[in-house]
C-alpha cells in the first residue's frame, strides 16, 4: 500500500465508525427492516441467476477445463493480496499481514503473476482472505441491516460499506491498467463459484419454500460465525427452555 | 478472523471463567462433555461409514434416517421447526408430521453428504454451553478447506440426543424453523397439507 492511500483509509474508516454508531444493534437475530425492498431484490436477483449466472457458470464449468478455470480464479484472488495485507494491518492483525504478504510475494513470482498457488499448495500459506467490512466489525461497527443488493447478492449496512471501501481502495486500481485487469479477473471467478457450489445455491434458491429467508439465515449466520469463531454455539436456540414459547416471534415474520 | 484479536478475547475470557470458578458453586450437569463426546464420536463413526461405502443414493437416505432416529431428538426439533402452531395440533398430527420431517430431514442432508465422498468427519472437542454440550468437528474435503461442524447435545429428551446441527456456523434448526414456516403460510397454516408437502420435500 503507497503512503499516499493511507489518509483514504483512515477518513474513510473514521466515517464508518461515525456510520455505525447509527445503526441499529443485533444480537443474534435479524434486522431486516427494509424487507419489502430487499424481497424485490432478491427476486430480480433469481431472474439474473436463472437467465444468466445460472446457466454461464455450467457453460463455464464444463467447457473450461478444471486447472484453467482455478488459475483465473487465483489470478483474481492474488489481486486482491495489497488490500488484503492493508486490512491485516488496520485489524492489528501483523501475523495475518506477515502470512498474506508473503503469500502475495510468492505468488505473484513463483506463481506466475497468481496464476498458480504454490504459497497455499507448498508453503503451507493458506488464503486467508479479509476486506474491509471486517476490519470495520474488529473496530465494533455493528453490521446495520440486512441487504440484499442488486446482483451481488446477500449484505449487511456494514459489509455493504466494506465492499465499496475495498473497491475504491484496492491498491490494484493505482497500477496502469489495474482496474481493468480486476474487472476482467473477476467474472470467471464469479462463474467458477456459481459452477462448483452449484447444487448447494440451487437447493437454496430453487429448492425451498422461501428462499430469500434462507439465504438471509445463510448469509446473516455464517458471516457472525466467521467473525466470532466457535461462539456461535452461544447464540444456538435451546428449544428445551423455550419449547412452547415464540421464541421466533419478532425475528422471522 | 484476527488472530491476536481472538487470543486476547479468549485471555479475557479464560480470566472472566477463572473467576466465576472460584466465585460460584460448581454447577453440576447430568450430562458430561466426556458423554456428549462419546455420542457424536459414534454419530460421525456411522455417518463416515454411509458417506464412503459407496451405496445406492436411496439406501444411503435410509441409513441417515435411522441415524438421525437414533442420535437426533426428532421430536423436539420437528416440535421447534413447526413453531408455535405445534401447541393447537393434535397428537396424531404431531406423529404424523413427526414421521414426515425425519424423512425430510434424511433426503434433505442425504443430498448434500452425497456431495461429502471420501469425506472424514473429525471430532475435535466438547464443551458446555449454557445447559447443554457443543461438540465440535470438522469435516475434510478434498482440495477444500475444511469446515466446522458443531453438535448441540442435551439429555433432557430423557437420553442424550442433539438437538442442532450447525454448519459453519449456520443452524439446522434455525433454517428447518423458517422453512417449515414458510411451507406452513403457503398452506395458509393447515396443518394436514403442510405433512402432506412434507413428505414429498427434500
Amino acid at each position: 500500500m503507497s503512503n499516499a492511500k493511507l489518509p483514504t483509509f483512515i477518513a474513510v474508516g473514521a466515517f464508518a465508525v461515525l456510520a455505525g454508531c447509527s445503526a441499529p444493534s443485533e444480537s443474534g437475530g435479524v434486522n431486516d427492516p427494509y424487507e419489502s425492498v430487499n424481497r424485490a431484490t432478491h427476486a430480480a436477483n433469481k431472474g439474473a441467476d436463472r437467465i444468466f449466472f445460472r446457466p454461464a457458470g455450467k457453460a463455464y464449468g464444463t467447457a473450461v477445463p478444471a486447472p484453467v478455470r482455478a488459475s483465473l480464479s487465483n489470478a483474481a484472488s492474488n489481486l486482491d493480496g495489497p488490500r488484503t495485507v492493508a486490512n491485516d494491518i488496520l485489524q492489528g492483525n501483523i501475523e495475518d499481514a506477515g502470512h498474506n504478504l508473503s503469500r502475495f510475494l510468492v505468488n505473484s513470482t513463483l506463481g506466475v503473476f497468481g496464476l498458480f498457488d504454490p504459497a497455499g499448495s507448498s508453503f503451507g500459506l493458506e488464503a486467508r482472505p479479509t476486506g474491509f467490512a471486517d476490519t470495520m466489525a474488529v473496530w465494533g461497527v455493528r453490521e446495520g441491516a440486512y441487504l440484499e443488493l442488486p446482483l451481488f447478492g446477500p449484505s449487511t449496512e456494514r459489509d455493504a460499506f466494506g465492499k465499496v471501501v475495498d473497491v475504491l481502495t484496492n491498491p490494484i486500481n493505482s497500477w496502469e491498467d489495474g482496474t481493468e485487469i480486476a474487472a476482467a479477473t473477476a467474472l470467471p471467478s464469479v462463474l467458477d463459484s456459481r459452477y462448483t457450489y452449484g447444487e448447494s445455491l440451487d437447493s437454496i434458491l430453487y429448492d425451498s419454500a422461501d428462499s430469500y429467508a434462507q439465504l438471509r439465515l445463510y448469509y446473516l449466520e455464517s458471516r457472525r460465525f466467521r467473525l466470532t469463531g466457535q461462539g456461535s454455539a452461544e447464540n444456538a436456540y435451546d428449544p428445551y427452555e423455550n419449547l412452547y414459547e415464540d421464541v421466533y416471534e419478532g425475528i422471522y415474520e | 478472523m484476527s488472530d491476536t484479536h481472538i487470543s486476547r478475547r479468549t485471555v479475557l475470557a479464560g480470566g472472566a471463567a477463572l473467576f466465576l470458578l472460584a466465585v460460584l458453586p460448581r454447577q453440576v450437569f447430568a450430562l458430561t462433555e466426556g458423554q456428549a463426546r462419546s455420542l457424536i464420536d459414534q454419530a460421525v463413526a456411522e455417518i463416515n461409514a454411509v458417506i464412503n461405502s459407496g451405496r445406492s443414493e436411496g439406501a444411503m437416505y435410509g441409513e441417515f434416517e435411522k441415524i438421525f432416529r437414533r442420535y437426533a431428538d426428532v421430536p423436539t426439533i420437528a416440535r421447534t421447526a413447526l413453531g408455535p402452531p405445534a401447541r393447537s395440533a393434535s397428537a396424531g398430527q404431531m406423529q404424523a408430521f413427526t414421521g414426515a420431517f425425519a424423512g425430510y430431514m434424511a433426503r434433505k442432508y442425504g443430498k448434500r453428504f452425497r456431495d461429502f465422498v471420501g469425506t472424514q468427519i473429525q471430532v475435535t472437542g466438547a464443551r458446555t454451553v449454557k445447559s447443554f454440550q457443543e461438540v465440535q468437528a470438522v469435516a475434510k474435503m478434498k482440495g477444500q478447506a475444511p469446515f466446522a461442524i458443531s453438535f448441540m447435545v442435551s439429555d433432557r429428551s430423557g437420553s442424550d440426543k442433539f438437538f442442532d446441527l450447525l454448519i459453519e456456523g449456520i443452524s439446522l434448526l434455525k433454517s428447518e424453523r423458517a422453512e417449515i414456516g414458510a411451507m406452513l403460510d403457503r398452506r395458509g397454516g393447515n396443518i394436514d397439507a403442510l405433512i402432506q408437502d412434507v413428505q414429498r420435500a427434500g
